[in-house]
């Protein structure tokens, strides 16, 4: 188990290695000189030689490269041309909005998705399988942030029953320890704060959940399907094993391995439709501040941005490889 | 757009013609409304000058245009028109092209040098099979949208960045799917045979392998081409598209409708269901295609 870990952590050396080397090489791919692109048009001369020398623009290549290294590992990216906050400052801000709407928008897919597909397939050609196997394909082809306007002017504009934009009411004044304000509420007990915040989840996470769902359903369903057919659980049958323990520790076991590497897929995806959901729903997560740093070309924010998030992703893969691996053993070896 | 999945493996017949898929295709109704879908999609991109009668971009009619007001269907602008006072059919039906264009063309650029790399990977083997794999590693590690970011971010915003960056996207997912498929075709007795003959490795490689193996690569370059719609969209949604004005552009469409969601929804609602609907179509046939080309269902 600890070889595996290893094993699979001197993968994601090679690739945040990579990785810095590109951005570095990034901000000097850029149009005009660096300086100015980090500083933004209006940069005065006074500025851009106190860039230059701050960052070292007028030293060596390979030296610039290592005192950018030093910097990254400081965690810091410098600030924002447009507000002139602090990168690692703002993005830590920001995250546990993109965390509690990730794990909403995922935590809907998994609890919607594993037995409608698991249905599904036990019905096979009924009309739960036709209807689930037509929604997922409308999940695939529907834009996340498409959907999720739909949901905003269904919901939200034309109804009126969900709130239609922020996180949180803030005539609430409620108190922030986390950032994820769902877990605030319960946290310090109160509970008007839990709910509200809950309420403005509701539309943003179904956007959110809506792909990941459309693909659980599918697989769970082939998958389910599959597994019925092996021998070991017509062996079961024949054996007179009650139903229930069959469908449990038989089918669900062997069909959920699949579905979880599928869920473990989703890392990537779910992230971008964060960020897409985020913009529609003014969710102040880190998908605005994307937002916000593209239509700027706040490139400060931009390099910070693609590191944090890779960083997160590596891990998130990392773990899921590493939960994988205790789920089913046989992933070890490969 | 979503980080490329790892797409089901699909084992496909050896040796058959095309014929027989074709024929079977063709007895999939679902498989007929989606090429129906994407014949309509190509027809309006092609022909699109000839379909309305305005410039896409004009902002011709932008003194009608009020804060709380668009100007709906009515003689000469049969969906009405834009919040920027261009004619809002001009507009989809130019959408179309920049779809077309990028979406197609990121797509063949992503299946030309994805397909190369599993080539060279599958076919050679030994060390640049390994290269190739660890290259391909260190591209699913990186979220396909924020590949797609930088690239735009460092060419600037324009279409030809949204291509390049959803063609690198996509390079590993082919690469990896050619050699998984070629690495299964390398034992078959039709390769042994052939060896045996005395054919050169390239000849084997090429004129046997090769084309025994691209079915799955066909399936995955039509599923890629509905994402590619979508993600064409989604870059613009989040500023990286086309910059020029005058290009119609569906995604972009969608953004400068978020502010008049409340008094005039169709502006939003009609590029959505153009991007999902040609999405569908695309998604349709290569569905269709992969249940065709699995020896699986050859008895259904």
């Amino acid at each position: 188990m600890i070889a595996f870990i290893a094993r699979r952590l001197a993968l994601v050396v090679p690739v945040l290695f990579g990785l810095s080397v590109l951005l570095f090489f990034w901000v000097r791919l850029l149009p005009g000189d660096p300086a100015r692109a980090l500083l933004g048009e209006r940069a005065t001369q006074e500025g851009i030689d106190r860039v230059n020398r701050i960052y070292g623009f007028d030293k060596p290549v390979p030296e610039q490269y290592l005192l950018f290294l030093g910097r990254i590992a400081r965690g810091d990216f410098g600030a924002s041309i447009r507000t002139g906050q602090d990168v690692t400052a703002g993005f830590l801000e920001r995250f546990p909005a993109t965390v509690e709407l990730a794990i909403a928008g995922l935590g809907l897919a998994i609890v919607l998705g594993v037995p409608l597909g698991y249905l599904a397939a036990r019905r096979r050609d009924g009309l739960l399988d036709h209807l689930s196997v037509g929604a997922s394909l409308m999940g695939v082809v529907v834009p996340v942030f498409f959907l999720a306007y739909l949901l905003k002017w269904v919901f939200a504009i034309r109804l009126g029953w969900l709130p239609s934009a922020g996180r949180q009411d803030v005539r609430l004044d409620a108190t922030h320890p986390t950032g994820l304000f769902v877990l605030d509420g319960v946290l310090t007990g109160e509970w008007d704060a839990a709910w509200d915040a809950a309420l403005h989840l509701v539309l943003p996470a179904l956007a959110l959940g809506a792909i990941p769902l459309a693909i659980i359903v599918r697989i769970t369903r082939a998958s389910v399907l599959e597994v019925l057919d092996e021998d070991f659980v017509r062996t079961a049958r024949a054996k007179g094993l009650a139903r229930n323990v069959i469908r449990r520790r038989h089918v669900l076991r062997n069909a959920m391995l699949p579905v979880s590497t599928t869920i473990g897929l989703q890392a990537g995806a779910l992230l971008a439709g964060a960020v897409l959901t985020e913009t529609v729903f003014a969710l102040n997560g880190v998908g605005e501040f994307l937002f916000t740093a593209i239509n700027h070309l706040d490139y400060p924010v931009l390099q910070g941005f693609i590191l944090f998030i890779a960083v997160i992703y590596a891990v998130v893969n990392l773990l899921v490889d590493v939960s994988y691996s205790i789920i089913d053993p046989r992933a070890r070896l490969s | 757009m979503s980080a490329p999945a790892a797409p089901p493996p699909v084992t496909v017949r050896v040796g058959g013609s095309w014929r027989p898929v074709a024929r079977r295709l063709v007895r999939r109704p679902a498989a007929l409304v989606g090429a129906a879908i994407v014949l309509l999609f190509v027809l309006v991109a092609v022909f699109a000058p000839l379909l309305t009668p305005y410039q896409p971009g004009s902002a011709e009619w932008a003194g009608l245009i009020t804060p709380s007001s668009v100007p709906g269907p009515g003689p000469g602008h049969l969906l009405g028109l834009d919040s920027f006072g261009s004619d809002l059919l001009t507009q989809l039906v130019h959408g179309a092209r920049q779809s077309l264009t990028i979406g197609v063309t990121a797509t063949a650029l992503g299946l030309a040098v994805g397909s190369a790399l599993g080539l060279l990977a599958g076919g050679l083997g030994g060390w640049v099979d390994t290269a190739a794999m660890r290259l391909t590693d260190v591209m699913l590690s990186i979220p396909a949208l924020l590949l797609a970011v930088s690239v735009a971010a460092v060419m600037g915003r324009s279409p030809l960045a949204v291509m390049i960056a959803i063609a690198a996207a996509q390079v590993p997912v082919f690469a990896r799917l050619l050699r998984g498929s070629m690495l299964a075709q390398r034992n078959r007795d039709y390769v042994v045979a052939a060896r045996s003959l005395g054919l050169s490795r390239g000849r084997i490689v090429l004129g046997e392998m090769l084309p025994n193996s691209v079915g799955p690569v066909i399936v995955q370059a039509t599923l890629v081409l509905a994402t590619a719609t979508i993600e064409v969209a989604a870059l613009s949604f989040l500023g990286l598209g086309q910059a020029d004005p005058t290009v119609a552009e569906w995604g972009r469409m969608l953004v400068k409708a978020q502010a008049r969601l409340e008094t005039a929804p169709h502006l939003a609602l009609l590029p959505g269901v153009c991007i999902a609907v040609t999405a569908l179509g695309f998604t349709l046939i290569g569905e269709a295609l992969r249940e065709v080309l699995d020896p699986k269902n050859t008895t259904r």
